[in-house]
């Protein structure tokens, strides 16, 4: 099998792809895309580990389903919050929403 | 070394899928074709869980991410149309966001290649197990009482109240 760290590594590139999506995006769904690929990153090295530390313990499977769940909650509320947003605004640039900056 | 066989090339392609995919999100001016690199990337996870023997989890990844997520990111796309194309994709920091990722990625492969966690780390040669547990030991482990039953029983509630949330938050006023 393709050593451990390998999939660490690729899901190590994956979050941080991510991360630079959330940090540098400027339009609000690209920023929850790059929330995504984050959390897939970290679904991945679950998964690895899993298999290659303990395949026989479900926990690493089931922390993966909460991510899932999680995720699609995420999805669902964030963009709910940008179309409203959006409604009221005429905008889903980040730097627009600043009512709550101080 | 790492010998060349099915396995490794699949990874090698999948894995190829996965980065490209994301960089594709991040780097696209069109949010539609975004989405649709993003599909690409969620894909390749789904075939990283095959290798990894953990077929629910790929089926699971296809169903909820590319099936309801996607098309859920889409529907957000479509729906707020003008702000598709945008002149300037990233903001003012996206220098020092790059220097931040690209500081993290390689904090993180110093974690993952150099053997700092001692002889048990990611580097170690481990003798990989045959004997997987089966999606039929999932499911019971996710209702047995003694391991993940609560766990499961507050997911279902956080989706519940997720689904009112994102309903009650997009409504119309009127």
């Amino acid at each position: 099998m393709v050593p451990l760290w390998m999939y660490l590594a690729v899901a190590a590139g994956l979050f941080c792809i991510g991360a630079y999506g959330v940090l540098s995006r400027r339009n609000a769904v690209a920023v929850l895309m790059g929330v995504e690929l984050m959390l897939n990153a970290v679904n991945i090295n679950l998964i690895a580990f899993w298999r290659y530390v303990s395949p026989l313990n479900m926990a690493g499977q089931a922390f993966t389903a909460f991510v899932f769940v999680v995720a699609a909650a995420e999805a669902a509320v964030g963009l709910a919050i940008i179309i409203s947003v959006y409604r009221n605004r005429r905008s889903v640039i980040v730097e627009d929403v600043d009512l709550l900056k101080w | 070394m790492i010998e060349l066989n099915v396995q490794t090339i699949a990874f090698l392609i999948f894995a190829a899928c996965i980065l490209g995919g994301a960089l594709g999100v991040v780097t696209t001016r069109n949010l539609i074709h975004a989405t649709l690199y993003l599909v690409l990337s969620l894909f390749g996870a789904a075939g990283f869980f095959v290798l990894l023997s953990a077929p629910f989890m790929a089926a699971v990844q296809v169903l909820v991410y590319i099936g309801a997520i996607a098309i859920l990111i889409v529907f957000a796309v479509m729906l707020t149309r003008s702000m598709t194309r945008l002149r300037d994709i990233y903001n003012r920091q996206w220098v020092m966001s790059a220097i931040a990722a690209g500081l993290l990625f390689v904090l993180l492969m110093v974690g993952v290649i150099l053997p700092v966690w001692g002889v048990g780390g990611a580097q170690a040669g481990r003798e990989v197990s045959e004997v997987v547990a089966s999606t039929a030991e999932l499911g019971t482990a996710l209702v047995s009482p003694n391991q993940f039953v609560l766990p499961f029983e507050v997911a279902s509630l956080l989706l519940t109240a997720a689904m009112i949330g994102a309903i009650v938050i997009a409504r119309d006023d009127e």
